[in-house]
């Protein structure tokens, strides 16, 4: 044959499978426009849920690789509203470099990793938050042997932070606005940074107070270090979705609603079957005795319910993975319901 | 190759087609696929909401960077500025690894030819275990297990001359120059320049006459004594302030940082091994001859490694040379492991994150990489040319 | 000798006498020759005695007689009365042995693991022995049925009645493996072609080839990796983005393809052009007389340096540890940070156990190049 034969019978082959590649992109693109998450979701038959990895009481697979956690336990409840089956989840780990490009590039369907809402966050990353399901304050650890007691004692310090976050951004303004001098030390992992810290590397750690009681457990010596009172930054921690899915985004800020509203009637993982019987309007329609509320959503009615049963109330969650029935023992705080002095307030189902 | 080939002529007319044909396509499909994935991001990003393009350049960053090497403050200084610390920052340590390498290198390369059997085992041992170690794993050795085994504050090491050890890095001496320093320098400079006439002077004389002249004494005397002298003259214009331990760091004095000390150690260490071998292999590729040749001039070895051997062998090992060079300044990259500012660490990292525009940071960053590659090779080809052109 | 006269490039006085030769046969012979010849050489000796004896007994000390080899958790491990400075403490690397290989693999199905090591092993034996049977068979096994087999061995094939397992759950010494061999399938048939296009007459496809392979050279791998995690979701259509570790594998194949490439051109420029011209004799187009004649003579002659490309890439897979994903450095630094195991000792002796994985690998890898190396040059000589 030919030299010049077969370069125009390859030639035809590229140019076939170009007209092929090109028709793939398009038609992938067409695909997108109409696809909303839940049917992807569904579909798929599994929820695929950013999480954290590291971070205790939040978001850790242990050795056998079962994950647990607060955050974690969010996305198993997404699972169970839709699912009916808190397993149905595939937790992605995702450090913080790379959880906005997780979720912007449809990796995971839901952000669920102790993620600050913040307004340039909210309106340049093409990210939408759904709900505050955790209020948490930026802190310092240090050891006690260094006999602080204030973080406004740390002038010259040296301070271990995560690099990318907006802690790194508090962690300077708040030593600038008190006129102190800040060595910084930043690492592209939190765990790198808690274990420069645990070998004196830095004077101070710096994270959100709930992950500093989480680090603490990490450290060699937990009882040899103290979280300082001061709480330097406002961290609404919330779940995110992707902008332009409001219904999934819906989905995902009333799975919170939902356990907060079952912590305020008192609806729990081990009463919801008996309270399935109560005559409170309330939580008939929490509980989808009563209304089509769930199937407005695109689910069942008895979503919340199964969220409960499977999961349990925000406190349930709360006390088992962060609270005082874990290691961690962080106390509720703004976290307590608004009717016992806290922030989190439960939005009406009617 | 094939085109050369004597064939009939229409067969040629038709590979002639074929090749146009096929060049053709390869532009369309690539063509095709570059536009079909800027079309694709510019979509996604545009449907994501993303912001685009560089506005973020003027943005003030806010966060702090703990080695600067110019004017930086998290407040006032804007992500562009993070920009040049970062490259700065890359620039440093390379340029000092790279120093430091190849001292370190040609060292245990000529080691490793040395006729004692200790040393060029030695040598020998040291390239194939650091060889063969990934450079990831020995930097987060050194910074992880060697560097944080250094004392605490509190217990500092006092280095001879007012230097500090700890943890937290090493701490010199800040010298602080007062008015009439700058005469120091101009005598310096000024001996430093007649040292270089004087050698040339020296070489074409020794060409003439056959004469060689030692003029290591008198370049002395124009380098450390003249100085020296402008030194006391001028009222010793120069004091140090000395580092201190403060309540919680070293207060005072220049300060290298640990991540800095890990990075240097761990890149001079791994490259030196490759270079070693560059070395080794350049020197081999000196024909024998040219030792026996010395040795029958009746030059000594030290004399017949430097005049004879040498530029020889420089003549094979410069183009792998640059190459190590490259690989050292792209290995510099990984300070991002272990928290050193460089342009990785911060622009890729911090700017990266808190702008989220991805696509720009990446591109810059690789666009940076690509352009110091690109001045390194020339600059270590015009050193290959000016070397080769000794050549008679 | 005589000719430290400062000036003297010629003799003027008969050169003094010589002593006679020192024995140079036995023992004391080959001490003198190779340790003590001169004043210098015996200074040299003496310091690299010196600096034996000053590291080697505290590192055998550290690594074997005091090392503590088994226990639970940190007690082994922690200074005691009787041992005041302890040594390497192997009993962590043992307990966290199965998670330094497996990851977070599953524990029932971690045969399947088991079985994709023996396959490979198989297929890098098969071509790596050069004189083994049917070695054309053995490259259509390494490059075809071992990948289709591994994918479906590893990532799972429901109608095999292999359950899914998802790569999140891949980690240690089977991601190292799975990324760096990834990387050398992938990368040596791109190779191939780049390196033909960079050799090319076809201005255009030369242009390519240069500006792809000179591209990826000048960058530092952590920008391609950084570019694969970051930047090729967006590039793509969002329903096809792929999963974190293929992103790293993609980039990982990209950019070893690149030095491949080079390594390719290498052995391509050594073929001699009488080949070429004998082939286009014989009235082989251009793809067969590539196919038949020069690749496999240009690749046997570049063993070696494949090789050693080969070594390059399997370090370099570290590097994905930067991007998030768990390979078997990335294993050690997590469980390093393992409060049960914190004591001075752990960082040390998990880096050790790190460092020996892939020296044995590595240095395995590079004897084999050498071996080749002289085993052609004596075949080129005969």
């Amino acid at each position: 044959m030919l030299k010049g034969q077969i370069m125009m019978n390859i030639m035809k082959r590229l140019a076939t499978a170009f007209a092929v590649a090109i028709a793939l992109c398009l038609g992938a693109q067409a695909a997108f426009a109409q696809s909303a998450t839940l049917k992807a979701v569904q579909d798929r038959g599994v929820l695929n849920c950013g999480a954290n990895g590291q971070l205790a009481g939040f978001g850790m697979p242990d050795p056998q690789g079962n994950w647990t956690g607060f955050d974690v336990d969010f996305c198993r409840a997404i699972a169970a509203a839709i699912f009916n089956d808190p397993t149905k989840v595939k937790f992605v780990p995702l450090i913080a470099a790379n959880r906005f490009t997780a979720l912007q590039s449809g990796e995971v369907d839901v952000l669920s990793r102790n993620t600050t809402w913040t307004m340039e966050r909210d309106t340049t990353l093409g990210i939408d938050f759904a709900a505050v399901n955790f209020y948490d304050g930026q802190g310092f650890m240090v050891r006690k042997a260094l006999k602080v007691n204030s973080a406004l004692e740390l002038n010259d310090a040296s301070v271990c932070v995560q690099q990318g976050t907006t802690t790194e951004l508090n962690l300077a303004d708040y030593f600038r606005q008190n006129h102190m001098s800040l060595k910084s030390v930043t690492f592209a992992t939190i765990d790198e940074a808690i274990k420069a810290y645990d070998s004196s590397r830095c004077d101070s750690f710096t994270t959100d107070s709930s992950g500093l009681y989480a680090s603490r457990l990490q450290l060699a010596d937990p009882n040899a270090n103290i979280v300082l009172p001061e709480i330097i930054s406002k961290e609404p921690l919330s779940p995110a979705v992707r902008q332009g899915d409001d219904t999934w985004e819906d989905i995902v800020r009333w799975t919170h609603y939902a356990m907060v509203d079952a912590e305020e009637l008192g609806v729990n993982q081990h009463n919801v079957d008996d309270m399935l019987k109560s005559d409170a309007p309330d939580i008939r329609r929490l509980l989808g005795v009563e209304g089509q509320f769930g199937v407005s959503l695109g689910l069942t009615k008895d979503w919340a319910y199964r969220i409960i049963k499977e999961v349990g109330n925000y406190g349930e969650s709360f006390e088992r993975n962060v609270g005082q029935g874990s290691p961690l023992k962080i106390a509720r705080g703004l976290n307590a319901l608004w009717t016992k002095g806290g922030l989190q307030y439960g939005l009406p189902i009617r | 190759m094939p085109q050369s080939m004597r064939s009939p002529p229409s067969s040629q007319a038709a590979r002639r087609t074929g090749n146009i044909a096929l060049q053709v396509a390869l532009v369309v499909i690539v063509g095709g696929i570059a536009y079909a994935a800027i079309h694709n991001a510019a979509q996604n990003l545009a449907e994501a909401h993303i912001a685009s393009g560089f506005g973020f350049w003027n943005n003030t960053a806010g966060f702090d960077i703990s080695q600067t090497l110019i004017d930086y403050s998290a407040s006032t200084s804007t992500f562009g500025r993070a920009f040049w610390v970062g490259l700065l920052n890359t620039l440093l340590v390379s340029g000092i690894g790279i120093v430091i390498a190849t001292v370190l290198g040609f060292a245990v390369g000529i080691a490793r030819l040395s006729r004692n059997w200790l040393v060029s085992h030695l040598a020998g041992g040291y390239v194939e275990l650091i060889r063969n170690v990934p450079l990831l794993l020995q930097l987060l050795f050194w910074y992880n297990s060697v560097l944080r085994a250094l004392p605490l504050v509190r217990g500092s090491v006092s280095l001879p001359g007012g230097g500090l050890l700890n943890n937290r890095g090493l701490f010199l001496p800040r010298p602080e120059f007062s008015p009439g320093f700058e005469y120091v320098l101009v005598a310096l400079l000024l001996g430093i320049a007649a040292s270089i006439v004087l050698r040339l002077w020296a070489r074409r004389r020794q060409d003439r006459t056959g004469e060689p002249m030692r003029i290591f004494w008198i370049a002395f005397g124009l380098i450390v004594v003249m100085p020296a002298v402008a030194f006391v003259a001028t009222g010793a214009p120069l004091s140090f302030s000395f580092p201190t331990t403060g309540r919680f760091n070293v207060m005072g004095g220049v300060e290298i940082l640990p991540e800095f000390a890990a990075l240097l150690l761990a890149l001079s260490i791994y490259t030196a091994a490759f270079i070693a071998e560059v070395v080794r292999a350049g020197i081999l590729a000196v024909p024998h001859g040219q030792t026996e040749a010395a040795q029958a001039l009746g030059l000594r070895p030290s004399t017949a490694l430097r005049y004879v051997i040498v530029p020889q062998a420089m003549r094979v090992i410069v183009p792998p040379l640059t190459s190590q060079y490259l690989n050292l300044i792209k290995n510099s990259s990984l300070a991002v492991a272990i928290g050193y500012p460089d342009l990785v660490q911060v622009f890729a990292g911090s700017v990266l994150n808190l702008t989220g525009q991805a696509v720009e940071v990446v591109a810059i960053t690789m666009a940076v990489y690509l352009f110091i590659s690109l001045v390194t090779s020339l600059l270590m080809n015009l050193y290959g040319y000016a070397i080769a052109a000794e050549e008679r | 000798m005589a000719a430290t006269a400062e000036r003297n490039y010629l003799r003027t006085a008969p050169a003094e006498r010589l002593p006679s030769p020192a024995e140079r046969a036995g023992m004391f012979g080959w001490l003198r020759e190779n340790l003590f010849s001169s004043r210098g050489d015996i200074a040299l000796t003496l310091i690299c005695i010196l600096f034996i004896v000053w590291a080697v007994p505290p590192l055998l000390r550290f690594f074997l007689l005091d090392a503590a080899w088994s226990g639970n958790d940190r007690e082994a491990c922690l200074a005691s009365p009787q041992l005041p400075e302890p040594g390497a403490c192997w009993a962590f690397v043992r307990v966290w042995f199965s998670y330094f290989v497996y990851g977070f693999y599953p524990l029932f199905e971690r045969w399947r693991v088991d079985l994709f090591f023996v396959a490979l092993a198989v297929g890098i034996g098969w071509l790596a022995w050069l004189s083994a049977p049917r070695r054309d068979l053995g490259a259509v096994y390494f490059f075809i049925v071992l990948p289709a087999l591994s994918c479906a061995l590893l990532s799972g094939a429901p109608r095999l009645g292999l359950i899914d397992i998802p790569t999140a759950l891949w980690g240690g010494v089977l991601v190292t493996i799975v990324v760096a061999t990834v990387g050398i399938v992938a990368s040596l048939p791109l190779g191939i072609l780049l390196a033909l296009a960079r050799r090319s007459e076809l201005p255009v496809v030369k242009f390519i080839a240069v500006t792809f392979i000179e591209f990826v050279r000048g960058v530092p791998l952590i920008t391609v990796l950084f570019m694969a995690s970051v930047m090729l979701p967006l590039f793509v259509p969002e329903r096809l983005s792929p999963d974190k570790l293929l992103r790293a594998l993609i980039g990982v194949a990209l950019f070893a393809s690149a030095y491949m490439a080079e390594v390719v051109r290498g052995g391509l420029a050594a073929i001699p052009r009488g080949q070429y011209e004998a082939a286009q004799a014989l009235g082989l187009p251009y793809w067969r007389m590539m196919a038949l004649v020069i690749l496999p003579q240009a690749l046997r002659v570049t063993l070696p340096n494949i090789v050693n490309t080969f070594i390059g890439l399997f370090k370099d897979t570290t590097l994905v540890f930067i991007v998030g994903i768990f390979d078997f450095l990335r294993t050690i630094e997590a469980a390093r940070a393992d409060p049960r195991w914190a004591t001075p000792v752990t960082s040390v002796t998990g880096y050790a156990f790190a460092a020996l994985f892939y020296f044995i690998c590595c240095y395995g890898m590079s004897r084999y190049a050498r071996n080749v190396e002289t085993r052609l040059a004596r075949a080129h000589r005969r």
